[in-house]
């Protein structure tokens, strides 16, 4: 592999860019695995892929596009924040399947939207631009500075609903700036590492966390780590073998969990 | 109708007049009661009888069909009720539980203090029970409401949970070991069908 490659400016951004979302979304996955609701992440990323595409065809930015079907599913779900766990696992379903019905068909029968589409479903890292990276830094920023309070009341909700009821608080109105959080960070994450790989992002390394950590501080940081391990092998093996992205970074990660799930088998975790 | 007249003098924390409480219909009530600073209230009855309705509209968690509650103000509630929420794979110790309600743990039980940097699925049943009232029992507030605390916990548990309700309550009042609250003085209200239990720690009692 050739390192180097990292460091030149014309892979800088696209590196810088996908970085962000390597640290961002394995700490929201936390929280989404301590709620339960991972499935709504992926209903998230393939609701902003069929948001995009909509965007494209009427001549609207993409990012605006994604951006606005990603909060509109974050929206939907809130409607079902008092539901039974099943009926909400159903929702999430329903919105992943919707998101991605309108992205084949949208895919299959226009040709503009086929290039797109692809790129949104294998990742376009590399062809991200200097908008890509703001958007994503500014986001970044501007929501693990959110997270600091937000993470105390999510977890005061979830370990002690009653109390957190009784301090007058509302679980709703927390919930729901989560929600909307996770969908604007896979909606852009969506635009540039695509839907499976901001996914993976999301989903693998809480996994592995949870299995090992001691902590909720040690998961959030091996979470972090992991996450970050993993981009920065997948774009180096991207480059160098010439692979689309995103696959390489599930696939990676998919091996990692498998890993860490035979580790934990074997030092008698599981 | 239930009623607690009080200790008359302190003026209540908390306190319910006529109450009658549910959610689709009423299921407990009509109840009166008072809770003053310093008290440990209990509230005892059968199964059924709509105890832990009670304090969930005291919260007002519950609807409240008929009657009042009163508050003083800014009054800061602790509540744990019986259903802890899942914690199996989750990635949580014990300190990080206390630390979320505010909690200290100086004054833990010699058996659960130095297991405090364990996850919480690592801890036995009657251990989490413990913590879990440790940590709404022990955080800042003026009242405490506290629902079958005694579920789970072995004999030492109960009597090491009963000196800690007093010195929670009562702080400095001369109990045997170190307390460790960092806020004094809380109106406690309890729900236990444990008769003897209530019987040792409760200044008086309603029943349902």
């Amino acid at each position: 592999m050739n390192g180097a490659l990292l460091f030149d400016p014309l892979f800088a951004g696209p590196f810088a860019t996908g970085l962000c979302f390597a640290v961002l979304l394995p700490l929201l996955g936390a929280w989404l695995r301590l709620r339960d609701e991972w499935l709504a992440a992926l209903a998230f990323a393939q609701t902003a892929a069929a948001g995009a595409l909509l965007a494209m065809l009427a001549g609207a930015p993409l990012l605006l596009g994604g951006l606005a079907a990603a909060a509109l599913a974050a929206g939907l779900k809130h409607a079902f924040e008092g539901a039974t766990r099943g009926a909400q696992g159903a929702a999430y379903a329903m919105l992943l399947l919707l998101g991605w019905g309108v992205s084949v068909l949208l895919v299959a029968n226009l040709p503009l939207a086929e290039r797109m589409g692809h790129a949104l479903f294998d990742g376009q890292l590399y062809l991200t631009e200097r908008s890509h990276l703001i958007s994503a830094g500014v986001f970044a920023a501007g929501a693990l500075l959110a997270l600091r309070p937000l993470s105390r009341r999510l977890l005061l909700a979830h370990f002690f609903p009653d109390l957190f009821r009784a301090r007058g608080l509302s679980e709703r109105r927390a919930h729901f700036a989560f929600d909307l959080l996770v969908a604007g960070a896979l909606a852009l994450a969506t635009m540039s590492i695509g839907v499976m790989g901001a996914f993976a992002l999301i989903f693998v390394p809480p996994l592995i966390a949870f299995g090992w950590a001691g902590s909720w501080r040690r998961a959030l940081a091996l979470g972090v780590a992991v996450g970050v391990a993993s981009y920065v092998l997948a774009f180096g093996l991207a480059l160098a073998l010439d692979q689309p992205f995103g696959p390489l970074l599930a696939l990676l990660l998919v091996a990692a969990g498998v890993a860490s799930a035979l580790g934990r088998r074997w030092a008698g975790h599981a | 109708m239930s009623g607690d007249s009080g200790n008359g003098g302190e003026p209540p924390l908390l306190a319910a007049a006529g109450l009658s409480a549910g959610y689709a219909k009423p299921v407990v009530g009509p109840v009166s009661l008072r809770l003053a600073r310093g008290e440990i209230v209990g509230i005892v009855g059968p199964n059924g009888a709509g105890k832990s309705t009670l304090l969930a509209a005291l919260t007002g968690a519950a609807r409240i069909f008929s009657g009042r509650v009163d508050k003083a103000p800014g009054l800061r509630v602790s509540l744990q009720q019986q259903q802890a929420p899942a914690i199996d794979g989750i990635p949580f110790s014990g300190a990080e539980l206390l630390a979320l309600t505010g909690a200290p743990a100086a004054g833990l039980p010699p058996w659960l203090a130095p297991r405090l940097g364990e996850r919480l699925d690592r801890l036995s049943g009657g251990q989490l029970q413990f913590l879990y009232l440790w940590a709404c029992l022990q955080a800042p507030a003026d009242v405490v409401l506290l629902d079958e605390p005694t579920n789970n916990l072995d004999p030492d548990g109960v009597a090491f949970l009963a000196g800690a309700l007093r010195r929670r309550a009562r702080p400095g009042a001369g109990e045997e070991e170190g307390g460790g609250n960092a806020c004094a003085g809380a109106g406690l209200l309890l729900v236990s069908h444990d008769a003897r239990f209530m019987d040792a720690v409760c200044d008086r009692t309603v029943t349902l």
